[in-house]
């Protein structure tokens, strides 16, 4: 029986989506069976992330509606050969999702696949709700900054009490992954450090993602970053954190980008 | 300016960690109270309902938040003949 894991975070524009490829597909390529779920009814993007978006076909709505199979809806990743994606649907019912299709549908993703992760949308409403519903396990994604805290804070208290698992009186085991981390600002006291957003939401850590230019090269080529620039410090701090959503103890040190010796000559800075 | 200046006008963090600290506990302490604006919303529109016919958006119910006492304010827009449909006795 799989895990499922939801990617939420409240804020929007912090990195779901972006997570939740690199970590899908670094899962996938250790040989773990992975589906990645879009959550975002009527602004799905994790298609375009993954760089399949012209191979959708039928959706998430579609099949909780019956018009299509959920094996017709899936989309098998081509580079990595244990790896799918369930797209939203590009429908505007804000209704069209619900909490019994959802239910059946990760039901049956959870008996076929390792990881099922669902990519939450931002917000605190139904879809996000919807996509929490039935995880096992929370990856928090949080930017170093007040308002997604705040956010993250808010997304934790929903995590605590509108799962199924809260309802049944256990929880969801939470984590939180700080990205867009840059610990040059974080050591000159301008960008709240990683001590401090986990003793504010005091929640375990998953990994520290640092700031890096890699991330949008990979979106701007539709793959996720831990396939396009496996050693890019962001793509090897997913490859960690996965690690970490697997059990494995792995020491918590921050990826440095390596400054070639032309860059460090002329003093660039590296992002 | 001195050097110390520069070193304190950088160093927003705390002010950012402390901002948070104090709010996310006012918010932790009201999250599990539930919404009664809403709950009072909802038992007097039962209420009026019962008697005369409105429409949601003419019941607008506002607390404004003190720091001894709330108000509670409720506006309530009642169409000329609504009341025709009170029950008869």
């Amino acid at each position: 029986m799989g895990k499922v894991v939801v990617v939420t975070s409240g804020k929007g524009g912090v990195g779901k989506t972006t997570s939740t490829a690199a970590l899908g597909a670094v899962l996938a390529q250790t040989g773990k069976k992975v589906v990645l779920i879009d959550f975002d009814v009527g602004l799905r993007n994790l298609d375009l992330v993954m760089g399949a978006e012209r191979r959708v076909v039928f959706d998430l709505v579609n099949v909780t509606q019956g018009v299509a199979k959920l094996s017709q809806a899936l989309i098998r990743d081509k580079r990595v050969e244990t790896l799918f994606l369930l797209p939203a649907s590009q429908t505007r019912d804000k209704d069209a999702l619900t909490e019994e299709g959802v239910a059946s549908v990760v039901g049956i993703l959870r008996e076929k696949f390792d990881y099922v992760l669902c990519d939450s949308p931002a917000g605190i409403e139904r879809g996000a709700q919807l996509a929490m519903r039935f995880a096992d396990e929370a990856v928090i994604v949080t930017n170093p900054e007040v308002s997604s805290v705040r956010d993250s804070d808010r997304i934790i208290g929903l995590l605590d009490s509108k799962t199924l698992k809260a309802e049944q009186g256990e929880s969801v085991t939470k984590h939180v992954l700080v990205t867009r981390y840059d610990p040059a600002r974080a050591a000159r006291g301008e960008m709240l450090s990683i001590d401090d957003v986990l003793e504010i939401l005091s929640t375990p850590l998953l990994g520290i993602i640092p700031e890096s230019q890699g991330v949008l090269r990979a979106s701007n080529v539709g793959s996720p970053v831990t396939l396009n620039e496996p050693t890019n410090a962001a793509a090897r701090a997913y490859a960690d954190a996965a690690k970490r959503l697997q059990g494995e103890d792995v020491p918590m040190v921050l990826p440095v980008e390596k400054k070639g010796l032309l860059n460090r000559l002329l003093g660039r800075r590296v992002a | 300016m001195s050097l110390l200046d520069i070193f304190k006008r950088r160093a927003s963090a705390p002010v950012a960690r402390e901002r948070l600290q104090v709010l996310l506990a006012y918010e932790r302490n009201n999250r599990n109270q539930p919404d009664l604006v809403a709950i009072l919303r909802e038992e007097i529109m039962a209420v009026i309902a019962k008697h005369v016919q409105v429409s949601q958006d003419d019941v607008k119910i506002t607390m404004e938040r003190g720091k001894t006492t709330s108000t509670l304010e409720i506006d309530i827009h009642i169409p000329n003949g609504g009341a025709a449909a009170s029950p008869a006795f």
